[in-house]
């Protein structure tokens, strides 16, 4: 598959264009490390010839001064060599590790500009593989590449040194590299497609691992973890099978790489015996030429490391570019709000939304499979219009599934919608700036994600570094403030390190309701003009819920709320409901008027009552009956 | 597990390797017999050059054309021989390990399930993820490649050295008196290059977990324009990662240079101390020559060696990390065979006697002193603020922690001595976030009982009166619901999580705050569902919804840690304490 060779290769010359001084500087420690390597083969062979022959045989005097001055020179070549070998493999080290890091920066930003429907396509566990061993594999060919580099220029010089000593002998054992040539040809069309199909499986066995992981409290709370084990095994013994098919292949060619030169060495002694019967050439020619291939024979391998690493990294560089290339960006306005304060004036018009389709593995397209047809789902949303006066609060109602998180997301424009059109102060959020919306909107979700790092860190999220504003910046003071309005300074006071307190990956030291409550003081500190509320309140207590949306209520600084809500005390401080059914506005306006005229809307927001008079009524006829 | 463990030796970990996986030994005796003949190949090259010169082109009546042509044709069938039984090596090796590695994979992953949930959350998963994956990579680079070049390398330099002495005992020592102190020296210098990769593994793992969230917390960053902070915090881990992988490599490549400077050392040395006893007739030109070759079969392997011994740290290092995994005592342990009890049929009685709950290495006190009785067939819902302690019951009564005081007695018997995958087949907790798995709707409920049909899918959620809902979906149970259920709302989650539940068929049901999300006419009418279900087993209602403990036989009022009421519903709303005062804060909500 010259396809693979001539794909790795414009990798590996893109990366050399990336890093080009780390690449120059590798290259040149090979080139010293080959040219001296090849030097110190001819220098064996022209020792041999000129001291060790005429001393051993006794055929000429040679002083033992002369003896000691060809291993000096043999010596001080060997210097150089070691230091050229030291460059070629720091440097190479430098950048292939400089090649990954800027990779993995450059993949972390595409994760965090890349939209939110693109996320929801694209399995986590893939991703993080991506950034992970997918960079590793494409890199990892840079690590040999200026050996082989190296080795050419060695081949080149030896190939002279050879053809000096005698150019027939030196034509019969430079035989050896097309030989060589066509062998790693070979290889590389066996090798190609089990190598792409390891990195595959390893995904697999990736996503397998983190989705299981993930859900180890379901796992171990159904009592999962034996069929659990079975999935991840079945996973990795197919990675089994294709390692296997894989070693076998590379376990067949490493032998006939190293048999090569030794073949070629064994043709040169005989027709070197047949040469020197003919006196043509010196046992020095002959050793020289003989040395010089077996000099050959491990550095050569270094072109078969690189045909080896290269289908790694067309496979690892296809899913890194399949995300750097990724056109779905979120396109940012260059507009501004006309006001720059105040609460916000939200209107929705006409609009509608559809789940994006799964995405697929890039290498899976490659490979020709077909991925399912995705079943078009009924819309979301569709053709939702209502308008949110500014300062006013609206509470958006609907039974489970009629989409009001999307809604919600719709709203702070976590993801843009299929048709229709969100309008903050009469301006498409589409249309805004970069950072405009998030600026003025924040959102607080049913289950929100904790970072790992401190309280502060959770709710500044970056806010109080010194780079940022120091109108936006955010200080110790404001955090409090809004633990405290969110009701969660008391519990945060209590941790022994406060604010400093690690809160631990997915913030697992905490509890559900301290989670929301730390989402709540994340979105309040950035004292938001439009808040939207994303059942965000249904983990806490009655009582606490009641405390935090007292003090939303009192703080008057001037905010949009939007709540999705059940809760009629919830909705008794709205000014307006929207009843959500089926991903729909049925019905809009006073909450009262709203209750009157809508079934469907009073069944939603009075179930508990009805349920706890049912539930008296019933106690009290049971009671009757017994009595 | 933890950066602060003292490391295990390195023998200690290669003993428990070979424990845990028999499959490496396998066959291995003739596969290295194989491997050891395979390593005269390597001679045929210097003993040809040897033959070839004493006694083709310098034999005594002038070069001998012919000698030399059968002697390399000898030759060149010994190495194509060995080049067929070096294949055979490499593949049994590959199968070997592989089958080796496919189940130490295996078992960690068990172990990272059998490992208390507590541990796990608090454990960072992408590192948990590597142990399988990448951890486990680099132990079968080093077998598949390493440990083979390693054992080949010791024949080679085994034979090898035989034959420097057969030709000239002489030179062979002044071969081995320049490569034993390098060989030794490399001993030394292993320690170093052994940490630095470890250290390499840790930024790894660091790095890893500062890019996923990127991924999983990509929506609270898109929401609060917080990739500034990201980007920070990626960049750092990024950078660590990079020093410290330049870090080991400038390690090794020092190592290896050395190397190559002893090598060539060796070649100069040879030349001279040779020639020198040439000249007195110590050795022949053809055997002084062969040197030239031998000592290239003991460079090779000392360079290999250390270039193998560096992938040998990784190695270690990888399954250092694994083994540790594997050898993490498990905080909520199966018992010992003696003390296996059968949980009796039917529902389930749980007396909970005076436990205490302290979380794992610290001092906070999450529960104590709380006694419970709830009968078999009971109804109970425990209540109570957000923090007192009403999930650690949950988990305590449903075995996923182990009281630090006290015991959980389930139908008579305690809870520690139920083998937990038998206990959680008939005891079933519902937490609040009701993770689902990327699959179809039904594909998930499935999961809730083995050997389970889409009718019995079907069936749990009719008998929820889920019907409705299911029918509603776009391809009802067949809908995919996307990784970790995204593709459905929270409150759906819920649902399928309880239809997978119900389906489990339970005899004693611990629901966490398992409606929290699903709308009050929904919740309303799978509250009466569920009453109907229940009769006959024991059900445990942790609920923050009043609506939930108004249903229930019993009410339990846990705060700080401490139960403080229990009794009737409509008795405690009555008489005054913590219940009453939540019942009031409802009321107002709710009207």
């Amino acid at each position: 598959m010259s396809g693979t060779f001539t794909t790795g290769m414009r990798t590996m010359a893109r990366g050399a264009r990336e890093e080009p001084r780390l690449f120059a500087t590798a290259i040149a420690g090979s080139a010293v490390y080959g040219v001296g390597t090849a030097a110190g083969g001819w220098l064996v062979g022209r020792v041999t010839d000129r001291v060790v022959v005429p001393a051993v045989t006794g055929s000429a005097p040679v002083s033992t001064a002369d003896v000691w001055l060809a291993g000096a020179a043999l010596l001080a070549v060997t210097v150089v060599t070691a230091a050229g070998v030291l460059v070629r493999r720091v440097w190479a080290g430098a950048v292939a590790f400089a090649l990954q890091a800027r990779y993995r920066r450059a993949l972390a930003r595409r994760y965090l500009e890349l939209p939110l429907a693109w996320h929801h396509a694209h399995p986590a566990g893939r991703l993080l593989a991506t950034a992970g061993s997918d960079v590793e594999a494409t890199w990892q060919t840079m690590l040999v590449l200026p050996f082989a580099l190296g080795v050419v220029a060695l081949i080149a010089v030896a190939g002279v040194a050879m053809a000096a000593a005698d150019p027939v002998l030196a034509a019969v054992a430079l035989v050896v590299l097309p030989a060589l040539v066509a062998a790693n040809v070979v290889y590389q069309r066996r090798m190609s497609p089990r190598v792409t199909r390891v990195q595959q499986l390893r995904g697999e066995v990736s996503a397998t691992a983190h989705e299981s992981f993930e859900g180890a409290l379901v796992v171990k709370t159904l009592g999962l973890a034996d069929e659990e084990v079975e999935r991840f095994a079945r996973d990795a013994d197919r990675l089994r099978a294709a390692n296997v098919a894989a070693g076998r292949t590379r376990g067949g060619f490493e032998p006939v790489i190293d048999a090569l030169p030794a073949l070629g060495t064994l043709a040169v002694l005989v027709v070197g015996a047949v040469r020197a019967a003919e006196g043509a050439v010196g046992v020095g020619d002959l050793v020289q030429i003989a040395y010089l291939l077996g000099l050959l024979g491990f550095p050569v391998r270094s072109f078969g490391w690189v045909l080896s690493e290269l289908p790694r990294t067309v496979a690892g560089d296809a899913r890194v570019q399949a995300v750097l290339r990724e056109g779905a960006t979120t396109p940012w306005g260059g507009r501004d709000l006309p006001r720059g304060s105040g609460p916000l004036a939200v209107a929705v018009d006409g609009l509608g939304y559809r789940h994006p389709a799964p995405a697929v593995d890039p290498l899976a397209a490659q490979r020709g499979e077909v991925p399912a047809p995705h079943r078009q789902h009924r819309p979301v949303l569709a053709d939702v219009t209502l308008d949110v006066a500014a300062g006013s609060t609206v509470a958006v109602v609907g039974g489970t599934g009629s989409g009001k998180s999307t809604l919600a997301g719709l709203l702070v424009r976590l993801v843009d919608p299929t048709s229709g059109a969100v309008l903050l102060d009469g301006v498409d959020v589409r249309e805004l700036a970069e950072g405009r919306v998030a600026g003025a909107a924040a959102l607080v979700p049913q289950s929100t994600f904790v970072f790992d790092d401190t309280v502060r860190g959770n709710i500044t999220l970056g806010l109080d570094a010194d780079d940022v504003p120091p109108e936006r910046r955010v200080g110790d003071d404001d955090v409090w403030a809004a633990l405290r309005l969110a009701r969660a300074d008391g519990f945060v006071a209590a941790l022994p390190n406060g604010l400093d307190e690690l809160v631990g990956e997915r913030g697992s030291t905490l509890s559900g309701g301290q989670r929301q409550r730390l989402a709540l003081a994340r979105a309040l500190v950035r004292r938001p003009r439009l808040l939207v509320l994303d059942d965000a309140t249904s983990a806490l207590d009655p009582a606490v819920e009641r405390a935090v949306l007292d003090g939303l209520a009192s703080s008057g600084s001037g905010t949009t709320v939007v709540v999705v809500a059940y809760r009629p005390a919830t909705i008794a401080l709205a000014d307006e409901v929207v009843h959500l059914e089926k991903g729909r506005v049925v019905d809009r306006g006073p909450a009262e008027e709203v209750a009157a005229r809508d079934p469907g809307y009073r069944d939603l927001v009075t179930a508990y009552a009805r349920a706890a008079r049912d539930r008296a009524a019933e106690a009290a006829q049971h009671g009757t009956g017994m009595a | 597990m933890s950066a602060t463990t003292a490391p295990r030796p390195r023998s200690g970990v290669l003993r428990r390797a070979r424990e845990l996986t028999p499959e490496f030994a396998e066959g291995l005796g003739l596969t290295l017999a194989i491997a050891a003949a395979t390593t005269v190949g390597k001679l045929v090259v210097p003993v040809a050059v040897q033959q070839t010169v004493d006694t083709g082109v310098l034999a005594p009546g002038g070069p001998d054309a012919g000698r030399a042509a059968v002697l390399c044709a000898v030759a060149a069938a010994v190495v194509l021989l060995t080049t067929v039984t070096a294949w055979v090596v490499n593949s049994r090796l590959f199968r070997a390990t592989e089958a080796g590695l496919a189940s130490l994979r295996v078992r960690a992953f068990r172990h990272v399930h059998d490992l208390a949930v507590l541990t796990q959350s608090g454990e960072r998963r992408g590192a948990l993820v590597s142990r399988v994956t990448s951890d486990v990579d680099t132990i079968s680079t080093f077998l598949q490649t390493g440990m083979l070049v390693l054992v080949l390398s010791l024949a080679q330099v085994v034979l090898a050295t035989g034959l420097m002495f057969l030709y000239s005992w002489q030179l062979a020592l002044v071969v081995i008196g320049c490569f034993v102190p390098l060989v030794l020296a490399r001993r030394r210098l292993q320690r170093p290059v052994a940490q630095a990769y470890a250290a390499v593994r840790v930024r790894m793992g660091e790095m890893l977990s500062a890019i996923s969230e990127t991924v999983v917390g990509a929506d609270v960053i898109r929401a609060h324009a917080a990739a500034a902070r990201s980007r920070r915090t990626v960049d750092a881990a990024v950078e660590a990662h990079r020093k410290q992988a330049l870090t080991a490599q400038i390690a090794t490549a020092a190592t290896f240079s050395t190397g190559v400077l002893v090598s060539g050392l060796v070649v100069a040395l040879v030349i001279v101390v040779g020639t020198l006893l040439g000249v007195d007739g110590d050795i022949t030109l053809g055997r002084l020559l062969a040197f030239l070759f031998l000592a290239q079969l003991w460079v090779g392997p000392v360079q290999a060696a250390t270039e193998v011994l560096n992938e040998l740290q990784n190695a270690l290092a990888g399954w250092r990390r694994v083994v540790e995994l594997i050898d993490t005592p498990v905080v909520v342990p199966d018992p010992e065979p003696a003390r296996v009890r059968e949980l009796p049929p039917g529902p389930v009685d749980v007396r909970v006697e005076d436990v205490a709950y302290t979380y794992p290495g610290t001092e906070r006190v999450v529960l104590s002193g709380v006694t419970l009785h709830l009968p078999a067939g009971s109804r109970t819902a425990v209540v109570g603020e957000t923090g007192s302690g009403k999930t650690t019951l949950a988990r305590l009564i449903t075995r996923l922690v182990d009281p630090a005081r006290g015991r959980v007695l389930l139908s008579g018997v305690d809870a520690r001595d139920l083998p937990g995958r038998q206990l959680h087949r008939r005891v079933v907790a519902v937490p609040q976030e009701g993770f689902l798995f990327d699959a179809t709707v039904g594909e998930n409920v499935r999961r809730g009982r083995p050997g389970a049909s889409a009718a019995d899918a079907r069936a749990a959620f009719a008998e929820l009166g889920l019907g409705d809902w299911l029918d509603g979906l776009p391809d009802g149970l067949d809908t995919p619901v996307g990784q970790r259920g995204e593709r459905l709302s929270a409150g759906e989650r819920q649902l399928v999580a309880l239809a997978r539940a119900h389906l489990a068929d339970p005899d004693l049901l611990v629901l966490d705050e398992a409606t929290s999300s699903v709308d009050p006419a929904t919740e309303v009418r799978l509250q009466r569902a569920l009453e109907g279900v229940l009769s006959g087993r024991t059900s445990v209602a942790i609920a923050h919804r009043l609506s939930t403990a108004e249903a229930a036989d019993t009410v339990v009022v846990v705060d700080a840690g401490r139960v403080v009421e229990v009794g009737p519903a409509a008795e405690l709303a009555r008489a005054g304490g913590a219940y009453a005062r939540l019942h009031a804060a409802w009321t107002a909500q709710h009207g």
